[in-house]
């Protein structure tokens, strides 16, 4: 069951006829469980494949509470595009939190219950803070930082990224300062790899490959074990890197009780009872199979799944039969309904010439052409959402937006599409660039035909 | 300009989502139509190019897509064992698995080890001349850099070993424009077309590797010159709007759900011109920038492939 919907451009008295299944209620029940959902949790982990607008959803859902239901919320971005980041406040801070000001809600018309942080996550910052911390004094912590090895490691290995993330999570969650926690997870090869991170980095210093790799540089006692391995090894790599590798991960090797219990306990904290994960995908094949997957595996792994976020999904219209049919008549009739328009348009601004029928055909042509395309879009990806919110509790649509939400007032909007608010634009005529005027659109799984998946895909 | 298919080999790249797979798929078929040996490699083994070629697995060993096509799947452990065996020449095959799996975990730990294997077989295939086109589905933004720089760091933090003596030939292959080139894959939306340009500066600077064209994938159709907007804009007027509404026999809100409609598309188009204008800005003029349309029909799949390597050849003529 999820979030009713509501095609573009509605008017209340046909709006209450697309509720009409289960009524209004429907949606009421649907928020209701929304807000018990996000009053309950501590921390909200937003996770899905790369570009369906993450980091957009986690700020939204961040400002949301904020606004409806009060608290600390803090939002955790990896790597928010530029005007969002400023938007928010957060540009160029790296790991520090700052508070989005109550003038920013002023401005988007609304009077906050709660108060909204928000924080980059800087990932060589948070590897320094990790080493800082579990070192056993500042001289090993410096010796390791500066080492040439390090650097390398902490840019590019990339598993890497997905666990500083939950760890940083982890962190902040121990600090308290915060009543709830959304955190946008980085893209990674594999959505999933961030679930396994913890496990994957407590494994790292348990392998008995770290210790082969330790040993001769110690000892130079190669047991027979190992031998084959150093062979090749030394021929392929040199020795010297060998030993360069040894050196570095033997420094490594002072923090490994430290990794190890923080490794577990960030991993506990991913399944305690008060942590969510959240699913945000669009409803194009790739990227919703992708996301199928995920769910199939956060069930796996018994972590709880408290929401599915279809992001950028079609006006309803576009798959309304008799909107459809409107649009085809207007294609088929475009000769004779140009003659009796042209008439009574007014001349051009510029070259007082009156449009002639011929280019008014032509225009009601390109529209009933682009409906159709659209419409085809709009039915394929109606499936796609029909199959994916059949599984889930609470599965909202939100509505495409043309532009991107580059300011609070676009977020909390946003936001809004995800509680299953009413149509918040007050006239259809105008999808301006602003993030102002949006229409409602939010898939039920018993209306799921009715929705349909933007068409692009960044 | 240089013809996009007279590479040798090509990095395709771009952020995730973009249809990355359907472009360097679609290259890889034109390529092959048009008579080269071709070979498509997916640099991360998920499976998107046997999804877009609607074919079984494709393995490191490749799967024969068609006489002159062929697709493989990048796993680093295999590429360690070829190297060893054909590089090399290690004899101890026996021992090959146990130092494999070592490998692998020093190649998470050490940088640049997995990303040298990876480059370094694609590499190795050129070099060899087994195919006439190498076309790789390279990683998402995030890692094509430390991929393509993985062999210039290499010399900076292995001084001796067979890794290092390879780094030259691999580099000179990487670093040659006629041979090498990268392919930045965009849609016409603010965060793809920020990190185009954004890796656009990474590759110059930081890897030896030369851009060779730019594709703005799922461009749509114009729907409206000036003078007809105009006039739409006077048909979205309530009484224009009426006038229809009377002449179709329909109601105001059928009308006018067409309408916004139309409006969704043109704005939505307006929005991406926009973001294509900026990415056009920012990219050097001498590079080309490919514009693929967007498909209604089919948005994946072999069907998709075949329609956007149709594009890229009529793109690539004019």
């Amino acid at each position: 069951m999820s979030l009713s919907q509501r095609p573009l451009g509605s008017r209340p008295a046909r709006r209450a006829g697309a509720v009409a299944p289960g009524g209004p209620s429907v949606t009421q029940e649907q928020t209701r469980r929304l807000e018990r959902l996000l009053s309950a949790k501590e921390i909200v982990v937003a996770c899905g494949p790369g570009g369906v607008g993450k980091t957009t959803v986690s700020a939204s859902l961040a400002a949301t509470v904020a606004a409806r239901l009060g608290g600390r919320v803090l939002v955790l971005t990896v790597d928010p595009a530029r005007r969002l980041a400023d938007a928010l406040g957060i540009a160029g801070l790296g790991n520090t939190a700052r508070r989005v000001p109550d003038e920013a809600f002023a401005e988007a018309g609304v009077r906050p219950k709660g108060e909204l942080y928000a924080a980059m996550l800087d990932m060589s910052e948070s590897w320094d803070a990790l080493v800082r911390r579990h070192a056993p004094d500042a001289a090993t912590a410096n010796e390791i930082i500066s080492n040439p090895l390090y650097r390398n490691i902490t840019r590019r290995f990339s598993q890497g990224h997905d666990y500083i993330a939950m760890e940083r999570l982890y962190e902040l969650h121990e600090q308290g300062d915060y009543d709830l926690l959304v955190v946008d997870t980085p893209p990674s090869l594999n959505a999933l790899d961030l679930l396994d991170a913890p496990g994957r980095m407590a494994e790292f210093f348990s392998s008995r490959l770290l210790r082969w790799l330790i040993v001769p540089y110690r000892s130079r006692l190669v047991n027979l074990a190992s031998r084959p391995f150093y062979q090749v090894a030394d021929r392929i790599l040199g020795s010297q890197f060998l030993e360069d590798l040894a050196g570095f991960f033997i420094l490594f090797q002072t923090m490994r009780d430290g990794f190890v219990a923080r490794a577990d306990a960030v991993s506990r904290l991913l399944r305690d009872v008060r942590t969510t994960f959240i699913v945000v995908t669009t409803l194009e094949a790739v990227p919703a199979m992708e996301a199928e997957q995920l769910i199939e595996s956060l069930r796996e792994r018994r972590l709880h799944l408290g929401l599915l976020v279809c992001n950028r999904v079609l006006p309803g219209s576009f798959s309304d039969p008799p909107v459809s049919r409107t649009a085809e008549l207007l294609g088929q009739r475009s000769g004779e309904l140009a003659e009796s328009l042209a008439t009574r348009l007014s001349p051009d601004k510029a070259t007082s010439d009156r449009p002639g029928a011929e280019m008014v055909a032509r225009v009601l042509n390109e529209v009933a052409r682009s409906f159709a395309n659209f419409r085809l879009v709009a039915t394929r990806e109606a499936e796609l959402l029909g199959e994916l919110s059949a599984a889930h509790e609470v599965t909202a649509a939100v509505p495409y937006h043309p532009g991107h939400v580059t300011d609070l007032r676009g977020l909390l909007e946003v936001g809004g599409k995800i509680w299953g608010d009413e149509t918040s634009g007050s006239d259809s005529s105008s999808p301006g660039r602003g993030a102002t005027a949006r229409r409602s659109a939010s898939g039920t799984k018993k209306q799921a035909p009715k929705d349909a998946a933007v068409p692009d895909g960044d | 300009m240089q013809e996009l298919l007279s590479y040798k080999l090509l990095f395709v790249t771009g952020k995730g989502g973009v249809g990355k797979t359907t472009v360097a798929a679609a290259i890889a078929l034109l390529a092959s139509d048009q008579g080269l040996r071709t070979l498509v490699c997916e640099a991360e083994p998920k499976g998107d190019l046997a999804r877009a070629y609607e074919c079984g697995p494709t393995p490191f060993s490749g799967r024969r897509i068609s006489d002159r096509l062929v697709a493989m799947s990048m796993d680093t452990e295999a590429s360690l064992r070829e190297y060893l065996r054909v590089v090399a020449r290690v004899p101890t095959v026996g021992h090959v698995g146990p130092v494999a799996r070592a490998f692998d975990f020093v190649a998470t730990a050490a940088p640049g080890i997995r990303e040298i294997l990876t480059v370094g077989k694609l590499c190795f295939e050129v070099r060899e001349g087994h195919y006439d086109l190498v076309v790789v589905d390279a990683s998402s933004t995030g890692s094509v850099v430390g991929q393509l720089a993985a062999p210039t760091g290499i010399n900076e933090l292995i001084r001796v070993g067979l890794v290092r003596s390879q780094t030259d030939w691999i580099l000179e292959i990487l670093g040659d424009p006629v041979r090498t080139g990268a392919v930045l894959v965009s849609t016409p939306e603010e965060m793809p077309v920020t990190e185009a340009i954004d890796l656009a500066g990474r590759l110059a600077k930081e890897t030896p590797v030369h851009l060779a064209g730019v594709v703005a994938n799922r461009v749509l159709p114009e729907l409206f010159g000036r003078s007809e907007e105009q006039v739409f804009n006077e048909l979205s007027r309530p009484a224009m709007r009426d006038l229809l509404v009377s002449e179709l026999e329909s109601s105001r809100e059928l009308v006018e759900d067409v309408l916004d409609a139309a409006r969704l598309a043109v704005t939505v188009r307006r929005d991406g011109v926009f973001h294509l204008e900026r990415l056009r800005a920012e990219i050097a003029p001498e590079v080309p920038l490919l514009y693929l349309p967007y498909l209604f029909a089919r948005a994946h799949g072999l069907r998709a492939v075949r329609q956007v390597a149709r594009a890229l050849s009529e793109e690539l003529l004019t």
